[in-house]
């Protein structure tokens, strides 16, 4: 049945008004990053300053830590991301295919750590991981971080697997394949979009955290983004055209990734395997 | 369905049970790694953390660790920030929520049809959620400041605000702003979750419906409504309990004030932790927010089992 019209007109004028929700923001954050310091002020509010420089950009590139902050930060990330996609298929394939004592302990444990406010783990974390020198050290950030993230990513990973039909597994094992053969040739190919869009979830969880990598990593020499910021925020806090640089350049990797596997998030839960 | 794929009449009794127990062990193997993760970095350091809400723990003093029992309840029985922040945390999880899901569920259906440029859009509706929190709460509470960001400036224009003042140092409405900034955020995970709901269902069940002469709308209550029910209240039990958790957002932009008046439960035991280094008190007060939501959950859970019982 062809739709009206009109019913396409409100569609595309709704898709519009969250088209501008969504990126003002971004655009104006890139705005006053382009504005020189003596237009800041004088032209406050319009749209676009008339003359854009880069002289915000140069300053933070050179001047600041944040080449060290942002190298920081991508190793963190990437580790993180690595690592929490390895442990969360392991974890997700297994809760998706066995049913085994203790199973719902597991589950339930991990509903648990999505529950409490991670801020309560700060002080007793801190305590813990001094001792093991894992404080003022990025190994340290990406074991927390992939503890963190790894219950949401199973979840995530469990209904990746939970949409592939048993069928097909069977059929390969029937077939004289090993569980573990089955899993690499059939499933893992299937779940490729799943986990595009875990490890892209937990990357970008691991770009923003900002509480404990404030507490667990002083220093500046393991400083992440966020962490640098904050502190430049402190600093040059009148400084606007210099900060908000600071943050485009922060939303750089973490766009380029999310545009890269956004595609995969939505799509394709079983891709068709089924089907056809 | 639940057949064992290891079953093979030519095996011997001997390969059959050693395969049996191997099998036996594999899913531990496969769930060990992420067990052992949460144990050792999340729930022993919680356990330690609940045990300090019974001590007198200040990070500066190192004579500082006795027992005191309920010391810390007490005195948060008494607290009048505790209290507003009660309330505040109530109003942020409920407007951030319903905000981001009427929008985010709003913004699915928009997606779920074909249309040119379809993958454009989704890809620059989608951006937000991408965004490091710490910069959404630092790029909005510039966007509320009148010396670089428009916002105060169109509010007044549009007769909204009486002045061209920041929204948030002004104690009755400084939370709105963590809110817009957390709806701006937000709407993108439920768009993605409802999304992917919306293209489980099966097309043909619409086809079946529109030769049954439903219409739009009727389609909607009675096939889409029903079956993206579950995901929906799994989501939002999830997001209901992760946004009352979060204080990034307010710590970021308001830092709690103007005069506590912006503080959540959250933020509170944030700025009790790092203001006054009090790590006791601050675990004392995480106990209680780990309580209350602990009662929502089960709330939650129970009212789930009910329906899909109903709909079973």
């Amino acid at each position: 049945m062809r739709r009206r019209p009109l019913y396409w007109t409100v569609h595309y004028c709704t898709l519009s008004l969250y088209v501008l929700f969504a990126l003002f923001p971004l655009y104006w954050l890139l705005k006053v990053a382009l504005t020189p310091n003596e237009l800041l002020y004088s032209e406050g509010i319009r749209l676009w300053p008339s003359h854009a420089s880069l002289e915000h950009f140069r300053f933070v590139l050179t001047h600041s830590d944040f080449p060290l902050f942002f190298r920081n930060s991508l190793i963190v990330s990437t580790s993180t991301a690595v690592l929490a996609t390895l442990v969360s298929s392991a974890c997700g394939y297994g809760l998706s295919r066995f049913t085994f004592r203790g199973k719902s302990a597991l589950v339930a444990l991990m509903l648990i750590t999505q529950m409490f406010p991670l801020v309560m783990l700060v002080a007793p974390m801190f305590r813990l991981l001094t001792p093991l020198g894992l404080t003022n050290s990025l190994t340290g950030l990406v074991i927390v971080y992939t503890a963190f993230n790894s219950p949401f990513a199973t979840f995530l990973m469990q209904s990746f697997f939970d949409a592939i039909p048993r069928e097909l597994e069977e059929a390969a094992m029937i077939d004289g394949a090993t569980r573990f053969g089955a899993f690499r040739r059939i499933i893992l190919p299937l779940t490729l979009p799943g986990i595009a869009a875990t490890s892209g979830f937990v990357f970008t969880a691991a770009w923003s955290e900002l509480l404990f990598a404030l507490m667990l990593n002083s220093s500046a020499r393991a400083s992440t983004f966020p962490v640098g910021l904050l502190s430049f925020v402190s600093k040059f806090s009148v400084d606007f055209g210099q900060m908000m640089a600071a943050g485009v350049l922060a939303l750089i990797p973490a766009c380029l990734f999310f545009l890269l596997i956004q595609r995969y998030l939505v799509r394709g839960l079983t891709a068709g395997a089924v089907k056809g | 369905m639940g057949a064992d794929p290891h079953q093979g009449e030519t095996e011997s009794e001997v390969t059959a049970f050693g395969r049996r127990l191997a099998s036996g062990a594999e899913p531990y193997l496969y769930t060990a790694p992420v067990l052992l993760l949460i144990v050792a970095i999340m729930l022993v350091p919680l356990g330690v953390g609940l045990s300090y809400a019974f001590r007198d723990l200040q990070l500066l003093d190192p004579f500082a660790g006795a027992f005191i029992g309920l010391d810390h309840f007490r005195e948060l029985a008494e607290d009048d920030i505790f209290r507003d922040a009660l309330r505040n945390t109530a109003v942020w999880t409920c407007a951030s929520v319903s905000l981001q899901f009427v929008l985010g569920l709003g913004l699915a259906l928009l997606l779920n049809r074909e249309f040119p440029g379809r993958r454009l859009v989704q890809a620059l509706v989608f951006l937000p959620w991408a965004v490091p929190t710490f910069l959404v709460g630092l790029d909005w509470e510039w966007l509320f400041n009148p010396v670089v960001g428009p916002l105060p400036h169109w509010l007044f224009a549009l007769h909204i605000t009486h002045d061209a003042n920041n929204l948030l140092s002004d104690p009755n409405l400084a939370l709105i702003g963590p809110i817009v900034a957390a709806v701006w955020w937000g709407i993108p995970f439920f768009a993605i979750t409802c999304l992917a709901a919306l293209q489980s269902i099966p097309k043909d069940l619409y086809e079946a419906a529109a030769i049954d002469g439903a219409g739009v709308f009727e389609q909607f209550r009675s096939i889409t409504l029903p079956l993206l029910a579950p995901t929906i209240a799994i989501s939002i039990l999830l997001r209901t309990i992760w946004v009352a958790n979060f204080a990034d957002l307010i710590v970021v932009m308001t830092n709690g004030g103007p005069a506590d008046s912006t503080q959540t439960v959250a933020s509170y035991i944030f700025t009790v932790a790092f203001r006054r280094l009090d790590f006791g008190y601050a675990s004392a007060v995480a106990t209680a927010l780990l309580l209350l939501l602990f009662v929502y959950a089960i709330g939650i859970l129970l009212l789930r089992r009910a329906f899909l019982r109903r709909q079973a």
